[in-house]
């Protein structure tokens, strides 16, 4: 099946990478600027990733949004996990479908009016705004994200496994520990992963439940822009790119390599039979 | 076949024992769904070292009586009983009950052996190395031997049943539940299949209650069949008494072939009854029922089999009516005749093929005459 690469396919390919990657390719080349002057190429120089590894306020809210980003995640992917296994297996039960809204809300509710309900809630609960703040609002926004992952997986699962695992003598939690887990761990960590992504990069609502104690990256990143662009940010957003497209790249290679390991022994099984 | 038995003489039939305690019994149960009546008091004895088939077609109920078994679904109403012990309140994992799933529900992310060992090593007294040795024992036992390091996905469909059977076998249940357990085989694979259960359930001597639709499968391997309708039992008798004598139309539909005449007792005998079905027709000789009343309306039931073909009218036979041969449908072993009568009746007719193709006696349009004795058919009421 060869299909002539036309004019059209090759426009459309082209405008798609332009849109997509000019303003990411441009940043990563102005990181190795020599200029102080963000927009005026000086030269090749590396001088801006030493100047950000000495500076302490970018390194610690580093390390916080790192922090945030693995205990939410985490808190999320368990919750998210456990509302989307209610949803798919529980059947019907009295509010089911107001509990399902609820999960799902925050897919469609405006970051802002998220942020500011939960910074209500903080101080209604006299709560001191904070790290913690922080990983309880990350928590709350990125559970839905994952059980809607994870509920996706769970209604193509078939039940008849879990009900075999009960059949040889497992508990119920047992069942789910020792069967339905394992299988649905690729969904599981790829909602770790979505829900780490987005603290990561969330703005708004850290904006809100944080305290002076406690500035992520992308805030520490906005208030330096406000008051002017920097190549250190440059230079930060290039080592971010880099990191996220290793990562992309790893887990592509890796789930690749399995199918076709996969593909493989099936062939081989029915060779065989 | 032989049954397992512990005195040789006798036949295999603990249903005909009023002393046997059952294994099983379902005493008055119904299930009910919402609105919808899956199982409608039902009840049925189920014996131990029996091979016990549930044949209907699919909404019969005969899926929900299994999930009542394995403990998945519990009974609106009634008590279900296993050696005498009320199961209801039991959980899935606390029952003597292990089962086969249709869809084999091997785990996909562990290995044969460790499939076979799930349950084992859940039961909680056995050492690692009698666990290993029980799935070594189990692998033998299902010819999978060098297959116990393969993942599910690495082996082939046949050899997932084998698995599947090997994994509800290990714990050596009291009791083990078939849910449609060849569905997934090939025509040839299913029938050689057919038999390895048996062998197996002879060898354990386990009870074994398998679901079907396929009444083939039911009459190969089961002691008993227990025919389902809208969440009852129809009949409940061994594969011989079924086919041989249905207790009603719709048994005698289900299973096989049958022709099927709608008529009146017109006299009633000593020797037998007379039965009257059509205008212009002659009126048909059969035994049937004592308390069938003349004048009563009936059906008379006959399989393919056994009717005789011929081109003259036979002589000195109980039943003998003429027609012309319509179709011919030819299976290899055997033909099947259609053949319609004078008025328009088709009545279906088989004959062994022991002759060759090309010289076969009636082709299509032959006049013939079909004969069968007075015992050859039953006379059924409902």
């Amino acid at each position: 099946m060869s299909r002539r690469f036309s004019w059209f396919n090759a426009t459309s390919l082209t405008l798609g990478f332009v849109f997509l990657y000019l303003p990411i390719t441009i940043l990563v080349i102005y990181s190795f600027n020599s200029s102080k002057l963000v927009t005026v190429w000086a030269g090749f120089s590396t001088k801006w990733y030493g100047v950000l590894f000495r500076d302490q306020a970018y390194l610690d809210a580093a390390v916080i949004t790192l922090k945030v980003a693995l205990v939410s995640s985490t808190l999320a992917t368990i919750l998210g996990t456990m509302a989307a296994w209610v949803l798919v297996r529980a059947g019907r039960f009295r509010g089911r479908t107001l509990f399902s809204g609820m999960i799902y809300a925050p897919l469609v509710v405006p970051d802002v009016i998220t942020g500011l309900s939960l910074l209500l809630l903080f101080i209604a609960l006299g709560l001191n705004r904070g790290i913690g703040t922080i990983i309880l609002a990350h928590a709350t926004f990125s559970m839905c994200y994952v059980s809607v992952v994870v509920s996706s997986r769970l209604v193509s699962f078939d039940q008849s496994l879990e009900e075999a695992a009960l059949d040889l003598g497992c508990s119920p939690f047992d069942a789910f520990r020792s069967v339905t887990l394992p299988i649905i761990a690729p969904a599981v960590v790829s909602g770790w992963l979505l829900s780490f992504t987005l603290s990561l990069d969330d703005l708004v609502i850290s904006t809100f439940a944080s305290g002076p104690s406690a500035t992520t990256l992308p805030m520490k990143i906005y208030s330096q822009v406000r008051l002017g662009l920097n190549p250190e940010i440059n230079a930060l957003s290039t080592i971010l790119i880099s990191l996220v497209t290793i990562g992309v790249i790893a887990s592509s290679l890796i789930s690749k390599r399995a199918s076709v390991r996969r593909q493989r022994q099936e062939q081989q099984a029915l060779a065989q039979s | 076949m032989t049954r397992p038995d512990p005195s040789p003489t006798t036949v295999f039939a603990p249903w005909d024992d009023p002393d046997e305690p059952p294994l099983i019994r379902f005493d008055n149960v119904t299930k009910r769904f919402g609105d919808f009546t899956a199982i409608s008091g039902l009840t049925l004895d189920i014996y131990a070292r029996e091979f016990f088939a549930l044949l209907g077609p699919s909404g019969c109920g005969k899926t929900t009586l299994m999930r009542m078994l394995a403990g998945f679904e519990t009974p609106s109403e009634g008590v279900i009983s296993l050696g005498g012990q009320d199961i209801g309140p039991v959980p899935p994992n606390k029952r003597p009950v292990n089962m086969m799933f249709q869809s084999y529900a091997l785990f996909p992310h562990l290995s044969v052996a460790d499939n076979i060992a799930f349950g084992l090593k859940r039961s909680g007294n056995m050492t690692r190395q009698q666990i290993s040795a029980r799935v070594d024992e189990m692998l033998e036992l299902v010819q999978l031997g060098k297959f116990g390091k393969r993942k599910p996905h690495q082996i082939s469909g046949g050899q997932r049943q084998r698995v599947a059977l090997a994994r509800a076998l290990a714990k050596a249940p009291k009791l083990l539940l078939l849910d449609e357990p060849l569905a997934a085989l090939d025509k040839k694979l299913r029938a050689e299949t057919q038999f390895e259960l048996m062998d197996i359930q002879e060898k354990l001597g386990t009870t074994f209650v398998i679901v079907t639709h396929d009444q083939e499968e039911a009459m190969t391997v089961a002691s008993r069949v227990a025919v389902m309708d809208h969440g009852r039992l129809v009949q409940v008798a061994t594969p011989e008494r079924i086919y041989e004598f249905p207790n009603s139309r719709y048994v005698a539909d289900f299973i096989g072939e049958v022709n099927l005449l709608d008529g009146a007792v017109l006299r009633k005998t000593k020797a037998g009854l007379t039965i009257s079905w059509a205008e212009g027709q002659p009126p048909i000789a059969a035994q049937g029922p004592e308390d069938l009343q003349k004048g009563a309306n009936c059906t008379f039931a006959i399989r393919p089999e056994k009717i005789t073909i011929s081109s003259d009218k036979p002589e000195g036979c109980a039943n003998a009516l003429s027609g012309r041969v319509l179709d011919i449908g030819y299976l290899g072993n055997i033909s099947t005749y259609h053949v319609e009568l004078a008025n328009g009746q088709v009545i279906k007719a088989q004959m062994a093929n022991n002759r060759r193709l090309s010289r076969r006696a009636f082709s299509w349009d032959d006049e013939v005459w079909l004969s069968f004795t007075d015992s050859a058919g039953v006379v059924l009421t409902a």
